[in-house]
């Protein structure tokens, strides 16, 4: 079956493509500055496991903690904080996703486990990360 | 009668063909593994071809066979939950594009290609109880509009490509 104005059409919707691909793309470069701009560094990592807080550790003094999730205990994530940044530096996962994570310290950013329902976030919980003058 | 169940050794062919992308893609993780969820979604090729010549019903079984036989061999009941979620916002959202007939595959796999992984990420807040997944959000959806882009392409082929009387 061939339309008259197959080829003209085809042609527009090639045209559209193109604008929509790049309006998303400029949407979301956009997306992603404000949200790297707006949000500095953080402070605080927190561990969660099910929605439910494992442990909140400071991200400017050095730690190796084991995180142990599972019914047996037996789920492993280690989380290093170091030179205040925190990563997952072994985990027993099976697909290494959290561990291969890049190093994280700004707000907001965070390193997901799926298989063991681990969430690591850098949160700024002492409000503004300007130095505090006053006190 | 004949046609029927001729219609439905096709869909099996589209499904098997899903499957089969599936593990290639299963097979070459280790270089979009920095964040959970990069994905090229080449079986994707398979959905938009069912999408284009069946319609959005029949994507949706072979999509949810797909996910359902993936989720077995490869991955646990946590996986079919994201991906479940992902492909069925991505079907929708391609389904209504492929209704309004303005882009082409390329368009309409590059918005099914994001929204799968709004659709993963949104279960992913939901079961982990956390809303701090924004920055994933960013990085997938530029991943998510090159494999979109790449997969759009194919699917197109495989709609003009395959002639209508053999499938
Ligand atoms: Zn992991």
């Amino acid at each position: 079956m061939n339309r008259p104005n197959h080829a003209a059409s085809d042609g527009r919707r090639r045209r559209n493509d193109w604008i929509f691909i790049l309006s998303l793309l400029l949407v979301v470069s956009l997306a992603g500055l404000a949200l790297f701009f707006l949000r500095g560094v953080g402070d605080t990592v927190i561990v969660t496991v099910d929605g439910v807080i494992y442990g909140t550790y400071p991200l400017d003094r050095d730690i190796t903690v084991e995180i142990r999730t599972g019914d047996e205990e037996q789920n492993r994530n280690v989380l290093v904080i170091r030179e205040g940044k925190a990563r997952v530096e072994e985990a027993t996962c099976p697909d290494g996703i959290c561990a291969a994570h890049k190093p994280i310290s700004r707000e907001g950013e965070s390193i997901v486990c799926l298989p063991h329902r681990v969430v690591i976030t850098v949160h700024a919980e002492n409000g503004d990360q300007e130095p505090d003058i006053i006190a | 009668m004949r046609h029927t169940s001729r219609k439905l050794a096709y869909l099996g062919l589209c499904t098997a063909v899903a499957l089969i992308l599936a593990y290639v893609e299963v097979l070459l993780p280790p270089l979009y593994s920095a964040v959970p969820g990069i994905k090229l979604g080449l079986s994707n090729i398979a959905i938009i071809f069912v999408l284009y010549r069946y319609g959005v019903r029949h994507a949706a079984v072979v999509s949810f066979v797909r996910i359902a036989v993936v989720s077995i061999l490869f991955g646990n009941p946590m996986t079919f939950a994201y991906s479940a979620a992902g492909a069925a916002l991505s079907l929708l959202v391609m389904a209504i594009l492929r209704r309004m007939d303005v882009l082409s595959t390329v368009g309409v796999s590059v918005a099914g290609g994001v929204f799968h992984n709004v659709g993963q990420i949104l279960m992913a807040m939901w079961l982990l109880g956390t809303a701090e997944l924004g920055y994933y959000l960013i990085v997938l959806a530029i991943t998510g509009t090159v494999s979109g882009i790449f997969v759009g392409l194919c699917g197109g082929m495989a709609v003009k490509r395959i002639p209508m009387r053999n499938i």
